[in-house]
């Protein structure tokens, strides 16, 4: 079951675990909504190691204002970045311990 | 053995590589003529495939709209063989320009489109794509306007990212073959716009 539905506000965890991960390193720490729930995959932080990765991780395709991911964006206000993330890189925006 | 014909040292990860392959085919997980199969099927795939789909999605709203919902499905409905991995169709339209990248590593729709080209790979692709697209997208002679918003896709993940472009104007008496020959790969990675003939 998903923790997070269609818009919700979500915070990348500011996390860096070593090893085979999956979150772009820019992306830590950056809050944006979620676009669309897609759907749980075994998780592959786990499958580069040989385990069998479950129980299986609910997927989201999440959406950030460029503003907000650099600070020096100079593209238009309106440009924004999709980034495919698994739940438990997320905690609800406004949570995140700095 | 395979050989290199770029220089005669291999480094760490074409060791590696040729190491894997050849404990996993003495181990008997596949053949040396598996492997040769599986590379020749890889060098079949085209972005042809891809432009397909888009000139149907063009030219076919039903089809368009179970594209945009489940990409996956909706390319095996028409006989396509997606294999593992699950598609996102993104749709360019006058207010939306997409593009996609993995920054990770160079995750592909190769179902759709082969093999990746070598500047997708790149460092400076990867790195510069979704910090400055605007200027990378500029470097392929693409400028969308200020009131168009650039949509970034890092597919980094499970999913893998399809651009539907825009269908240019003054293109509506073509046939959907003449459409799909418009297509280009790279109107489908989003750093080109498809141009009217």
């Amino acid at each position: 079951m998903a923790r997070f539905t269609s818009g919700d506000s979500v915070t990348v965890r500011r996390a860096f675990p070593p090893g085979h991960v999956r979150t772009p390193y820019y992306i830590r720490g950056k809050s944006g909504h979620v676009e669309r729930v897609l759907d749980s995959f075994a998780n592959p932080e786990e499958l580069a190691y040989g385990r069998d990765g479950l129980p299986k991780r609910p997927l989201y395709r999440v959406r950030f204002a460029q503003s907000r991911v650099w600070p020096d964006y100079s593209g238009a206000p309106g440009d924004t970045l999709d980034v495919e993330l698994y739940e438990h890189w997320l905690e609800p925006a406004g949570e995140e311990s700095a | 053995m395979t050989l290199r014909s770029d220089g005669n040292v291999l480094d760490h990860y074409q060791a590696m590589e040729l190491a894997v392959s050849a404990l996993l085919i003495d181990k008997g997980y596949f053949t040396e003529d598996d492997m040769a199969a599986e590379i020749d099927a890889m060098a079949k795939r085209t972005p042809e495939i891809g432009a397909r789909v888009v000139a149907q999605a063009w030219t076919d709203p039903d089809f368009k709209a179970r594209l945009l919902e489940d990409g996956t499905g909706a390319c095996e409905s028409i006989g396509l063989d997606m294999g593992p991995t699950r598609l996102m169709v993104v749709e360019s339209t006058a207010d939306v320009h997409n593009v996609i990248v993995c920054t990770l590593c160079s995750c592909f729709p190769r179902m759709l489109m082969g093999i990746p080209p070598d500047w997708y790979k790149s460092k400076d692709y990867r790195s510069r794509v979704v910090r400055e697209p605007r200027v990378v997208l500029k470097e392929f002679g693409t400028e969308p306007g200020a009131d168009v918003d650039v949509r970034v896709h890092d597919n980094s993940a499970d999913m893998r990212y399809l651009v539907l472009p825009k269908r240019p104007d003054g293109t509506d008496g073509m046939s959907r073959e003449e459409l799909a020959k418009l297509v280009t790969r790279d109107s489908m990675i989003g750093v080109k716009i498809v141009e009217a003939p």
